[in-house]
């Protein structure tokens, strides 16, 4: 049986690893290059890279990054952040990213997700939406969860997945940092719109959520997290044998 | 040294660089003369069947490819580029590989059940049909990534390795010195590189 996937999440800054909850305060962890090899050699079965740099000289320095970690790490390798146009695709295809996340940039040019699919197949092109509840509707957020888009979500989601998106990331802004489990119903609804991997993300607490995550919710492939992941609150040996022996299949 | 055949099909970025990582000369290359020179072929593959195919035809090395196989030099397909070394494919119609493979590739939705979802992705355990040089390193249970919506089917004969989504697909096929691997080894961690390894140690073929 696939396994389910477990995938820390790397927000890089300025070539360091930072991690926002509720994505305000910030925080420097890590080198990247280090975290991705540590992660790799401990179990983790994929990573995600998020570039939050605002400036150019951050955005080489990410480039360089990726690069690095690309030939040093044999997993795959999604990057987000800053992916606005097809030639951001291939800029970071091209440093070794096997998957490119969009999100604000989809929002922005709603062409983007069919171009990017066209040019280099759905399999690469991963939708990260971030998702709020507003008055009782799932609203998509744009600019790092600051900006209600006034997009009714799992339409939105449909939407792109129907366009050519191969991947959804759902990230629950209302879970987002708290550290009490997954969005499970947020995601429910997800699982139920697509057919694509659904990747939860946002709310992991401790091991016993990605058991919920997974026992209540097949449909999800994979949970993403950081802080946990890099404060050492969770190491992904511990989970995947934790998932095991709950008859979760896990890669061990 | 290995040759990495680049025929403008996907990102061979990280294929190199898992080479270097078992302390392997590899090339990313498109000089008939560099891959005629080579000791192994690397086939690689992302993307539809009909522009790879289309592809590789229009760049000429479909040709090396196909002779230097011939002539016994080993040769691995990854994904797509294992898909290629059989005589067909019917993702979107019917168009012809190389035919150094017997056997076909057919939508693994025609075998899988209707709640799996297409692609398979993620990673998933090798079942080992057939002992081989190429999978020597595999223990079971051994996973490695696999991306694909199609898979190689009616290939008995050189069947290595299948992994089981709602039923047994083709994993890894081997006969002689011609090589394919369906998942990516050079995204699957310790297990992949150590396939690589064998690629690279095996004298003539599986």
């Amino acid at each position: 049986m696939i396994t389910k996937r477990i995938i820390p999440c790397l927000d890089v800054r300025d070539g360091r690893v930072v991690k926002g909850v509720n994505f305000e305060k910030l925080g420097d962890v890590a080198s990247p290059v280090e975290l991705a090899k540590y992660y790799s050699d401990h179990g983790a079965d994929e990573l995600v890279f998020y570039d939050i740099t605002a400036s150019a000289e951050g955005r080489a320095l990410f480039t360089d990054i990726l690069t690095e970690t690309a030939r040093t790490v044999f997993i795959p390798l999604t990057v987000g952040g800053g992916i606005n146009t097809t030639a951001d695709f291939d800029r970071v295809l091209k440093c070794g990213a096997d998957k490119v996340s969009v999100n604000s940039g989809a929002i922005r040019n709603p062409k983007l997700v069919g171009e990017a699919a066209r040019l280099y197949g759905d399999q690469c092109v991963v939708l990260s939406v971030d998702v709020k509840r507003v008055d009782g509707v799932f609203r998509v957020f744009a600019k790092g969860g600051r900006e209600n888009t006034g997009k009714e979500a799992i339409e939105w989601i449909r939407r792109c997945v129907g366009d050519g998106a191969g991947e959804v990331v759902v990230n629950s802004i209302d879970t987002d940092g708290v550290k009490q489990g997954f969005d499970l119903e947020m995601l429910e609804k997800v699982c139920e719109a697509v057919k694509v991997p659904v990747i939860a993300s946002g709310g992991a607490g401790g091991i016993d959520d990605f058991i919920t995550l997974f026992e209540t919710l097949p449909g999800v492939d994979a949970g993403l997290a950081a802080s946990i992941f890099h404060f050492g609150e969770v190491r992904i040996t511990d989970l995947k044998q934790a998932m095991a022996a709950r008859g979760i299949p896990a890669r061990l | 040294m290995v040759a990495i055949v680049d025929y403008g099909v996907g990102n061979l970025f990280s294929l190199r660089s898992s080479f270097g990582a078992i302390g392997e000369e590899a090339v990313v290359t498109a000089d008939p003369e560099t891959i005629r020179g080579a000791d192994r072929i690397i086939l690689p593959g992302v993307g539809a069947f009909a522009d790879a195919a289309a592809k590789l035809r229009d760049s000429g090395l479909d040709r090396v490819v196909t002779e230097e196989a011939r002539n016994g030099k080993p040769l691995l397909g990854i994904c797509l580029g294992m898909q290629m070394l059989f005589e067909k494919s019917f993702e979107y119609g019917v168009h012809q590989g190389l035919g150094l493979l017997k056997g076909e590739i057919r939508p693994i939705g025609e075998v899988i059940p209707e709640d799996l979802k297409i692609p398979q992705m993620g990673w998933n355990a090798l079942i080992v049909k057939r002992p081989s040089k190429l999978l020597e390193s595999v223990r079971e249970g051994d996973c490695v990534y696999f991306v694909h919506s199609y898979s190689a089917r009616n290939c008995e004969d050189s069947l290595l390795a299948v992994t089981e989504y709602g039923a047994e697909l083709t994993a890894c096929v081997g006969k002689g010195n011609v090589m394919g691997c369906q998942f990516h080894p050079e995204k699957s961690g310790k297990v992949g590189l150590g396939i690589l390894k064998s690629f690279c140690a095996c004298p003539g073929g599986v």
